[in-house]
């Protein structure tokens, strides 16, 4: 009997493909599995974000937390009467520190709940508002004639006896300062864009092209300085409105970080687009304008669409250039008010809010509706890309 | 023998080292004068260490109440809620409130501004958005443009409680991070008003105040805040955890207070403590 030779046997795949290949590498198989962890840490880390997030935003959700300034107290005396769970949730404990604390502690506890109460001033007393739990989302979402307003108002002031947490003026604050963004960035970027991929010759376009990307270098904080600095001055002289710092500066210095994001994206989708596009069109007698105009701009729409969504995402999640330039919570569409954006209201707030309580709740909450916009459009973008990609290619 | 003590003492140092760590937390507003005063300390007690960091009185007091701050600077009072929680912690002790120091607050506007002076009420009135134009307090035509602190600060707190009476700011009102980023807006914006520390006025100009129509008119100086006759001023305190207040710490609580220490509070901005406030 002639053994078989030892060519011909299936080769060993091992545990979990160790000897797999013409030799058994586990070193390479080791950085292999190694980087596709890495590459799954970052699915986990979004996931696991969005998750605080969602979870610290709960409360408010569920309507758990009651902001009301007036609230029922128990007199001291009356310690023992109440069971340890309502006790508990009476003095903001959680069941841990509720069997930390000793007897005296307790009573010490409870005197400071009615202290609380006590330090309540006089002219709140008999006001209708402090008996409100401004976190519902009646009051989150709609308009409330709190006393002292003539008409229902839109309200975000987080800070006092009666906490108004209305998230209206920010959503509109948010969408108005990116819109004015990505009105002065598209044109702009867009125009860039079909210049350098089609008009300019190379010398020109490797001089330009670099210097706009190099735009996206420039830290937010520094746009955001001079914006205040210079561009409120130069603006307010043009224009001539009251407001020095207002939406409209902002919108613009948001434009430059916004530009080099969508120009980079819509000039890959110009210079994808077959050559054999430009060169039927020029051969049929187009000058070059023309066919940049009228076929590669139409045939490259979808990446510049996506572009612009993908710019969104970058604009509606900008911190520091809206914070440092514009940020009263003014409830207004005009673009020569000023504004005030979710990423500013967290950033400006966070620092100082009691980690647990209603207003941390609700910069959570306000985190996790950016969170989804901006997971929504970046989506979008990509979705769009991918379709567009493959329509071009001839695959679908 | 001889080996075995110096070893001895030297381990003892290390341990005195260590208990000499003294961590400072808390609001902004102090935290400058915070630092003065460690720099100076640690000069003339080296085996002394106090880390100081601002953040905000909220901030300071959350520190406070999870035993990662040994002092906590605050701008403001303790709230009910803020002492209870740390009663949690302390064993059903308050924190001891220390006054360290006292800040006149400015009402500052454009150096253009032909006005000269403000009720408190006026001023109240204008943060609020009823007085929406200068003339109805008797300076020009024109809009009153409003900038306020964001409300993370201790001094907007302050203002809101006690100079709006807790109504809520104007909306339109602008939100700076800072009061220098309000003394440069008001600089640049012949229509601004704001608010701050006296010392940071700047290039503002800054009104004087009166208590009431019927008063006079006072200026934010020294004088006027440290004898009660300028009406918009506030404490600023120390807190700290009673079971803590003893040996490295309370005598640099002491020291704070003492001539010595109040000496650098008005190279900062801030007026020294009156005499009779010094003693608990």
């Amino acid at each position: 009997m002639t053994p078989e030779p030892k060519s011909e046997q299936p080769r060993p795949h091992g545990w979990i493909g160790i000897h797999r290949g013409h030799k058994a590498r586990p070193v390479e198989w080791l950085a292999e599995k190694f980087i596709f962890l890495v590459s799954l840490s970052a699915i986990a880390m979004v996931l696991l974000i969005f998750l605080f997030v969602a979870r610290e935003a709960m409360p408010v959700f569920f309507g758990e937390a009651n902001t009301a300034l007036i609230q029922p107290t128990i007199p001291v005396a009356e310690l023992d009467k109440h069971s340890p769970a309502e006790l508990q949730r009476y003095l903001d404990l959680t069941p841990e520190q509720y069997k930390s604390v000793d007897h005296d502690t307790l009573l010490a506890l409870m005197q400071g709940k009615l202290d609380e109460q006590n330090e309540v001033p006089e002219n709140f007393r008999k006001d209708a508002d402090a008996r409100i739990n401004t976190t519902e989302w009646k009051y989150l979402l709609q308009s409330h004639q709190w006393s002292g307003y003539d008409r229902p108002e839109y309200i975000w002031q987080p800070v006092g006896q009666i906490k108004k947490f209305n998230i209206i003026p920010l959503i509109v604050g948010t969408l108005k300062v990116t819109l004015i963004g990505l009105l002065f960035a598209v044109p702009l970027a867009v125009g860039a864009a079909i210049y350098v991929s089609q008009l300019a010759r190379p010398r020109v376009r490797e001089v330009v092209k670099p210097v706009i990307e190099m735009l996206s270098g420039i830290p937010s904080v520094v746009v955001g300085f001079f914006a205040l600095l210079v561009l409120a001055t130069v603006l307010q002289k043009i224009f001539g409105y009251q407001t020095r710092l207002n939406a409209f500066v902002a919108g613009i210095a948001l434009g430059f970080a916004v530009i080099p994001v969508i120009f980079s994206i819509a000039e890959d989708a110009l210079t994808s687009v077959p050559r054999a596009y430009t060169q039927a069109a020029l051969a049929l007698g187009a000058s070059r304008w023309q066919t940049a105009w009228q076929i590669v701009l139409p045939a490259a729409i979808p990446g510049v669409f996506a572009a612009t969504v993908l710019g969104f995402g970058r604009a509606i999640g900008e911190t520091m250039i809206v914070l440092m330039v514009c940020s009263a919570s003014v409830m207004s569409w005009s673009i020569f008010d000023s504004a005030r954006s979710i990423t500013t209201t967290i950033a400006a707030e966070m620092g100082e809010v009691v980690a647990g309580g209603p207003h941390y709740r609700i910069l959570f909450l306000l985190g996790a509706l950016l969170f989804a916009a901006t997971f929504v459009s970046n989506m979008i973008g990509d979705f769009v890309i991918h379709r567009f990609k493959n329509k071009l290619e001839g695959k679908r | 023998m001889k080996k075995l003590l110096s070893i001895l003492s030297v381990a003892a140092l290390a341990a005195n080292l260590h208990a000499g760590n003294i961590t400072v937390k808390g609001s902004d507003t102090l935290v400058i004068l915070a630092q003065k005063w460690a720099e100076v300390y640690m000069g003339e007690h080296k085996d002394v260490k106090i880390q100081v960091s601002g953040g905000g009185s909220g901030i300071g007091f959350a520190a406070l109440q999870s035993q990662t701050t040994d002092l906590c600077d605050a701008s403001r009072p303790a709230k009910a809620a803020e002492i209870a929680k740390c009663q949690v912690v302390f064993g059903g002790k308050r924190p001891t409130e220390y006054k360290v120091a006292l800040d006149g607050l400015s009402v500052y506007v454009n150096p253009e501004n032909s006005l000269k002076e403000l009720t408190v009420e006026q001023v109240g009135d204008i943060f609020t958005g009823k007085i929406k134009n200068w003339k109805e307090v008797g300076g020009p035509d024109a809009p009153i443009t409003v900038y306020s602190r964001e409300n993370s600060s201790g001094t907007y707190e302050f203002f809101k409680e006690h100079i709006l009476k807790g109504k809520d700011f104007v909306a339109s009102a602008q939100t700076m991070p800072g009061t220098a980023a309000i003394v440069q807006a008001v600089v640049k914006d012949k229509n601004g008003i704001g608010y701050g520390g006296a010392a940071y006025g700047g290039n503002s100009k800054l009104l004087n105040i009166k208590r009431d129509d019927g008063s006079p008119a006072i200026a934010p100086t020294e004088e006027n805040v440290i004898n009660g006759t300028y009406p918009i001023w506030r404490h600023l305190y120390v807190y700290v955890n009673p079971n803590l207040d003893k040996g490295e710490i309370a005598a640099y609580l002491n020291w704070i207070r003492s001539d010595e220490g109040q000496k650098y509070v008005k190279d900062i901005g801030y007026y020294p403590l009156p005499k009779n406030l010094r003693s608990n």
